[in-house]
């Protein structure tokens, strides 16, 4: 087990020292010159040459590459120049939104999922399953933006059982929670009908195998088979999906801030591509990378506690 | 055939004609501002209503379904062309390092989900309906590799391939005679549910102002527009939502049966 | 007193008739055997038994287990009696266990589920079960830790658990080595002598049903079509089709003599190693010996077989000579050559040697035709014959194992597993190699099909100068198809030498030990 924790933490470190390099080069090499590309077609020499001084821009590149990667890990992301403020102070708010947000909708997702991708498979063929199926083929087919618009129509505008946008801040946490409802439901339920489907898919694989047939065999019913042996051996392919989900719904959660004008990190990039300000870009793609990085380290974790066959690898 | 198949093939169709149609007519310009027509709900004049600016929307949702089958289309292509012969690459050298860095680089690109490379992409090099399509497209490329190569391994190991090999074939020529056609139903498969998923992107990407700029049409541009408008014009989000729900759903219920009717025994990925 | 009555069962599954007016009787103590060949629904009668048929199956007439009828009990009774008054072991050990438990809480849920007892309880009789059939390992194992003779052996511990009256067997050993088999067929005897429990065995393998068995029931196609005690049954066998199933199992091939010749295949002195995971993060790669100091020959004409159980390096042993893999010691030469030559595979050796595999539901690329599937050689040739001429060359490929010409435009999937056997044996012979490797070629194969195939081999032996390297587990078979042969354990040659010399009179333990486990076919007063 330690042995298979360590390579998937060595696994952790390369993607994440590959990644930095990936994005450093997008952000820093390619624009050619990234004080020229910020300023813009009308900026002064003088000025584009002051603004190259202060970011440090004619030291060689690694010298700039390593000067940011220790600044990252110091918790230093630089200076915005559109707002003259530490990056890591406007991201710091922000990021108190999304990411509660995202693990709300994970949470939503999963409660919703398992349950009914289990009963669907335990009663497959029959009127349960055609329906769950059916509800799921329409939820992976809505855009949840979209989604959330209607239920902002729906539960905000015509029944004002939520408001309809804004984020009061986490003073009060359980305003703070009811204004990300919406949100997250709008993003959980289409993960949701995928979910589903696969834990479904996943159950019904291990219902086929021959190692139910001996839990039969031994007098177990139908159902304890179900949940005794074949859920636990279903789970394992269901987490790498949980895995990807979570990227997704960190992605996703920047775009439904649109719809309920949450001041999420999703206000923050928009404006700041907006502006050209290259600086909290970079900062925040990276700690959005790393955030999916960790969280798949951490499923590759969980598979471990529930497979043992990776534990004990010869 | 079963009726997912029959259901799915005619949504997508009418969608795809829709779009091919665009290029020859649609029933108003949607390039002319007709302000004193705005927000008319269905009817008359406008089979679907104007939008905030008086264009006819149903023109709208033909023109944007061109741009959405298009970038989808161009992503799914990128993703395949790239992605399978990688795929099928990683395989043939299964446990070499070739194979490991493929694997390593599948997770990395994974790691970023496609919104966060359009970000990059767009940061850089502004936003455009190209730019979406690239962002689509390199998200496209580990999703076809990964089951490429998961795919092949298990046929590697049967004994047909062992065959091939013992009458001296190479294994390129092994991944191309015997392979490849023993994986192109699931690769069928798999592109209608990736163009299912590059239409929502596109739309996502539109949405937020990552894709498409006007005056190209696209699906997602119109519901932002709609946004404010939700409560005074609903019309003007419900209609190209719906547009983007039917899409998808007719091509997952086409990909749904294209599985069942090739090879019920096709494992898909849905990511 | 009856234990089992089975008595006019029919299943049909969505209308089709599976099994039609089966009967059988047994009592305790006694061991039945059903045999037959795929197809005769064996399997299906256990299942019946069980009250575990597939979905859309229907079931008609009496199953009854001491006084209950198995047929009209409930679902949740019959959970109850399963695991409890009835016990099954299938076929496939590697995939009967939960790959996520423990071996000792597999066991233990058979108790806990039947009876009320503590966790703590039900684990240290788990743990008893498991020492009783010959487990020497901690409770506290995964499944994927253990080979497939030990796999078995905690099936069975599940079954008996509970000291079940009826044990049901379906094809318990035919996965296994021979030896681990012969070690199984001695523990399942044991425990129906100690727990005075019928066995009731499904096996297609007769020499295993002679050795085991009080009483045989043969099936055909769905139905009885004899049944007796065993001894009276061989002696006197009244149905013909068990009278051709029997003689099929101890068919024995005629071969043409052998004639002495120059030698063609050399195999001198082979090593091969492969490299194994990591302990250790510096320090050279941990190697395993696959191979040591293999050498032998093989004569022109000349018909070789190799025996040996799993893990003794066989198909290492195969692909080295095919050249599909380098050695790291040694030297293998055809007629000379060296059948390795780096990167670039020596096609000019590779065709003198061609290989026909064991499953015949695997050799094929289902997507092509017969005529490209066995036209799949000519890729080793210089100037590979085209037009009318590879015509020819099909239709006599497939004139001499038996097919027709037409048979070139269908898809594989066409065919049954005799005939995809064929159908290899063409593909093999349309170079016309000097060398074919027949790996457990008949393995697969049903009894009657297996003797028709070794018939076939031996007419082409007739017909052309045909020298092969036979390999299987299945002694009997080897015995009737060589000249000479090999025993391999561990990667070593233990044994060498003319077939009837070391069958009859075996040097090394080892082959003594495989030839002892080796369950015989007494050989029945036959109209010859």
């Amino acid at each position: 087990m330690i042995r298979y924790a360590f390579g998937r933490l060595t696994s952790l470190v390369i993607s994440l020292i590959v990644a930095s390099v990936v994005i450093f080069a997008v952000i820093e090499v390619i624009p050619g010159d990234p004080a020229a590309f910020m300023l813009g077609v009308n900026a002064r020499p003088d000025t584009i040459a002051a603004l190259r001084a202060e970011m440090g821009l004619d030291q060689p590149l690694i010298t700039r590459y390593l000067a940011w990667v220790t600044g990252l890990l110091r918790g230093d992301f630089g200076q915005s120049w559109t707002y003259k403020t530490p990056v890591s102070e406007l991201i710091s708010d922000r990021i108190w939104v999304s990411l509660p947000l995202a693990i709300f909708a994970l949470g939503l997702s999963t409660l919703i999922a398992f349950p009914a991708g289990i009963y669907a498979a335990s009663r497959r063929g029959g009127p349960g399953d055609v329906t769950i199926m059916g509800a799921t083929q329409l939820g992976v087919a809505i855009p949840n933006f979209w989604f959330a618009m209607i239920l902002v129509l729906i539960f905000a505008i015509n029944l004002r059982w939520f408001s309809a946008g804004g984020f009061p801040g986490w003073g009060n946490p359980l305003l703070a929670i009811k204004s990300l409802t919406l949100p997250a439901i709008a993003l959980a339920l289409p993960q949701a009908a995928i979910l589903a489907r696969v834990m479904r898919s996943s159950l019904l694989d291990m219902l086929g195998e021959d190692f139910i047939r001996t839990a039969r065999a031994k007098g177990l019913s139908a159902r304890q088979a179900l949940w005794k042996h074949a859920l636990r051996n279903a789970l394992i392919p269901v987490l790498t999906i949980i895995g990807l989900q979570f990227s997704f719904l960190l992605a996703g959660g920047i775009i439904i801030e649109q719809v309920f004008f949450l001041p999420g990190l999703g206000r923050l990039i928009f404006q700041s591509i907006s502006a050209r300000d290259l600086i909290v870009v970079e900062s925040v793609v990276m700690l959005l990378v790393f955030t999916v990085i960790v969280v798949n380290f951490l499923v590759d974790l969980a598979y471990a506690a529930v497979d043992p066959r990776l534990r004990t690898k010869a | 055939m079963s009726r997912n198949l029959i259901i799915g093939t005619v949504l997508t169709s009418i969608f795809v004609a829709l779009a091919a149609v665009s290029f020859v007519w649609t029933p108003h310009d949607i390039e002319t501002l007709d302000i004193p027509n705005k927000l008319q709900g269905p009817g008359g004049g406008n089979l679907l209503g104007t939008d905030h600016f008086g264009r006819d929307i149903l023109s709208m949702i033909m023109m944007g379904a061109r741009t959405s089958i298009a970038v989808a289309v161009v992503a799914v292509g990128i993703g395949m062309a790239l992605g399978i012969p990688l795929g099928l690459l990683a395989a043939a050298r299964h446990g070499s390092l070739l194979d490991e860095l493929i694997m390593r680089g599948n997770d990395l690109v994974f790691a970023f989900p496609s919104l966060v490379i359009a970000i990059l992409i767009t940061a850089v090099f502004g936003a455009s309906a190209v730019n979406a399509i690239i962002a689509i497209g390199i998200f496209n490329i580990p999703v076809f590799a990964r089951l490429t190569r998961g795919a092949a391994l298990p046929l590697w190991e049967r004994d047909f391939i062992l065959a091939a090999r013992v009458c001296g074939k190479s294994a390129t020529r092994i991944s191309v005679e015997h392979i490849l056609p023993n994986i192109t139903n699931l690769m069928i498969v798999q592109g209608t549910i990736q163009f299912s998923l590059g239409i929502l992107a596109e739309a996502a990407l539109s949405y937020i102002g990552l894709g498409a700029q006007p005056p190209t049409a696209s699906w997602g541009r119109m519901l932002a527009d709609a946004q404010t408008l939700v409560s005074i014009a609903p019309h003007t989000a419900l209609v190209p939502g719906f547009a983007i729900l039917l899409m998808v759903l007719g091509l997952n219920l086409m990909g749904d049966g294209l599985r069942d009717w090739l090879d019920p025994r096709i494992r898909v990925a849905r990511t | 007193m009856s234990l089992l009555a089975i008595k006019d069962l029919g299943v049909s599954i969505n209308g089709t008739a599976i099994l039609h007016d089966v009967s059988l009787r047994m009592t305790h103590g006694e061991i039945v055997a059903i045999t037959g060949e795929s197809g005769s629904g064996k399997s299906m009668t256990a299942l019946a038994v069980m009250g575990l048929l597939p979905r859309g199956a229907t079931a008609a007439g009496q199953i009854v287990l001491d006084s209950t009828d198995i047929l009209r009990t409930s679902e949740t009774d019959l959970c109850q009696m399963r695991g409890n008054a009835m016990g099954m072991v299938f076929q496939e050990p590697m995939t009967a266990l939960n790959p996520v438990q423990t071996i000792g809480d597999q066991v233990a849920e058979t108790i806990l589920i039947h009876e009320k007892t503590t966790k703590v309880e039900a684990h240290d009789r788990a743990a008893a079960m498991l020492a009783r059939v010959g487990l020497k390992l901690s409770p506290t194992r995964y499944p994927h830790e253990l080979s497939g003779g030990q796999r078995q052996r905690v099936v069975i511990a599940m079954a008996i658990a509970l000291r079940p009256k009826l044990l049901i067997a379906d094809e318990p050993t035919t996965a296994l080595d021979v030896t681990t088999q012969a070690r199984i067929l001695d523990l399942l005897r044991d425990l129906v002598r100690e727990f005075d429990m019928g066995l009731l065995i499904i096996t297609h393998d007769l020499a295993v049903v002679a050795d085991v068995a009080d009483k045989i029931v043969v099936m055909q196609k769905g139905r009885v079509v004899e049944a007796g005690a065993t001894q009276d049954l061989l002696a006197n066998m009244q149905h013909p089709y068990t009278k051709a199933l029997f003689e099929a199992s101890t068919h024995v091939v005629s071969l043409p003599e052998a004639k002495p010749s120059a030698p063609m295949l050399s195999v001198q002195d082979v090593v091969r190693d492969y490299p194994i995971t990591r302990r250790r993060l510096r320090g050279p790669r941990p190697m395993f010996r696959a191979l040591h100091d293999i050498s032998f020959e093989i004569n022109q004409g000349e018909r070789l077989g190799l025996v040996g159980e799993s893990g003794c390096g066989k198909s290492t042993l195969t692909r080295a000579i095919l050249g599909l893999e380098d050695v790291q010691g040694g030297e293998i030469r055809l007629d000379g050559q060296a059948v390795f030559a780096g990167k670039r595979p020596n096609l000019a050796v590779r065709r003198k040697m061609q290989v026909v595999f064991q499953d015949p539901y695997s050799s094929f690329n289902p997507r092509h035709r017969v005529e490209r599937l066995i036209t799949e050689p000519f890729h080793l040739l210089d100037s590979p014959p085209t037009g009318q001429a590879r015509q020819a060359a099909i239709a006599k490929a497939l004139g001499d194992v038996g097919l027709t010409p037409e048979d070139a435009s269908k898809f594989i999937h066409e065919f049954s597993g005799g005939q995809r056997q064929r159908i290899a044996i063409a593909r093999a012979l349309i170079v016309e190699p000097e060398l074919i490797i027949f790996d457990e070629a008949v393995s697969a194969l049903d009894v009657s099909v297996r003797a028709q195939v070794l018939d076939l081999i031996a007419e082409l032996c007739r017909k052309r100068p045909l020298a092969y390297l036979f390999i299987s587990h299945d002694l009997s078979v080897v015995r009737s198809v060589t000249d000479r042969v090999i025993v391999m354990q561990a990667g070593k040659i233990v044994e060498q030498g003319e077939t009837e010399a070391v069958f009859a009179n075996p040097q090394h333990p080892y082959t003594q030990t495989l030839i002892a486990a080796a369950p015989q076919l007494p050989q029945i007063g036959m109209v010859v």
